[in-house]
């Protein structure tokens, strides 16, 4: 089997892997970081975003031999080196963005990659963002709100 | 999935050469190619990375033609052609959701030529030509039905030129779970006439449709194609629409793209 190594997070790491490992499988089962979830498993859910060299993508259709050398961002490295929540977590706790937490990995690593190209988007470029990460339990308004408010905009909000 | 050996070539030569082994596959962005796999539709021996392969990413202007490496992403042809081709960037920052454009590429769309997909509506429209590593093709002979394209087994789409019309618009009706196109007509309104080209809608995949061309020819409006729809003969009835309701919805969204057109 190849091996193949990555920066996670900042961190030098190799995993042995088939070529046909996903990376959603790769960071999950061969490094243990199960922070990022497999919802559907079909390209349509968003839970298993994460960012491969800055870009963020479906790590369930990407192979694992594919991101071999690549830096990759998780969800697990999002928090402070204190273990306290970014700035986009905490707005997701303050503003209800999460009830199950089941999407929550990719809709923050989806909505961290929003705000690095677009920091201060209109609700409309949030949403249109978030075209494919799906949520289905709270709805999206409160993720809309945390993504606002993560921006340090407060419109949306104030206007509830 | 069933597994496959993986090579990850650097010239397109070498990619050519992987790609004569019996069973091989081309691998570019993956956003069509794994979800196929993982339900068994595909079950390649070999995978052919193009990702490493040198020269095939980039867009680039010359004179009135707008060159885009076929491993290109849709989010880089989203940017990188705003300025020069606003039609054809709007289509590509319309393709799937802002993950999928990040590694889905425009080679690899052209290259499985879904019926649904975008890019085959536009480089049809646009009189594209489709450069390969053997040849370069027009793209009025390239699509030759569902799935089906001029390219051999060997052969890699390298880059996509497309002469820069006048005015352009890709009007999509997505199908609302997989945001593909349910119908969709790109509008290319250039110095040699108007190109309407459809997408979604065939049975035979992308097509001209030249009823629609003649009149546009003569007056430039949604007025001069008002009473007009697509001919449903031949057109895809599914879950999610009739034929009948296809080609109307080609007569509408041509319209609109004329309007919208810029």
């Amino acid at each position: 089997m190849p091996t193949i190594s990555m920066n996670v997070n900042g961190t030098s790491v190799s995993a042995e892997v088939e070529n046909r490992t996903v990376l959603a499988a790769a960071l999950r089962e061969n490094l243990g970081m199960t922070g990022t979830h497999i919802g559907c498993d079909t390209s349509q859910c968003g839970a298993c975003v994460v960012h491969v060299n800055g870009k963020a993508v479906k790590s369930c259709t990407i192979f694992a031999v594919e991101a071999d050398g690549a830096e990759v961002s998780t969800i697990e490295g999002q928090a402070d080196a204190d273990g306290s929540l970014n700035v986009i977590q905490q707005a997701f706790q303050d503003h209800h963005g999460l009830q199950c937490g089941f999407c929550t990995p990719g809709m923050i690593m989806t909505a961290a990659a929003l705000l690095e190209e677009n920091p201060k988007p209109t609700e409309a470029e949030i949403r249109d963002h978030l075209e494919g990460n799906i949520c289905r339990c709270t709805g999206y308004q409160g993720i809309v709100n945390a993504i606002m408010a993560a921006s340090g905009q407060n419109s949306a909000i104030a206007a509830e | 999935m069933y597994n496959f050996e993986f090579t990850k070539p650097t010239t397109v030569e070498d990619a050519a050469k992987a790609m004569s082994a019996e069973g091989a596959q081309a691998l570019g962005g993956g956003q069509t190619l794994l979800p196929t796999m993982k339900q068994r539709l595909a079950m390649p021996e070999i995978l052919v990375s193009l990702t490493d392969v040198e020269g095939m990413v980039g867009v680039s202007k010359a004179g009135t033609t707008l060159t885009i490496g076929g491993g290109t992403t849709h989010a880089q042809v989203a940017t990188d052609a705003a300025a020069s081709y606003p039609g054809l960037s709007a289509l590509a920052d319309g393709i799937g959701d802002p993950a999928v454009r990040n590694r889905g590429t425009i080679g690899g769309s052209l290259a499985n030529n879904d019926p649904a997909a975008c890019y085959p509506a536009a480089a049809l429209a646009s009189g594209a030509t489709i450069t390969t590593n053997k040849r370069d093709i027009l793209a009025d002979n390239y699509f030759q039905g569902m799935f089906e394209t001029a390219l051999d087994e060997t052969e890699i789409v390298t880059a996509v030129s497309f002469p820069i019309p006048e005015k352009s618009n890709y009007q999509k009706f997505v199908q609302p779970a997989s945001r593909f196109a349910l119908v969709g007509v790109f509008v290319a309104k250039t110095a040699d006439g108007v190109r309407v080209a459809v997408t979604g809608a065939s049975n035979g995949g992308v097509y001209r449709w030249t009823e629609a061309e003649t009149a546009l020819n003569g007056d430039f409006s949604a007025r001069a194609i008002e009473d007009m729809s697509g001919d449903a003969t031949d057109m895809i009835t599914d879950l999610h629409g009739s034929a009948e309701y296809r080609a109307h919805l080609v007569g509408v969204l041509t319209r609109r793209a004329v309007v919208a057109s810029s």
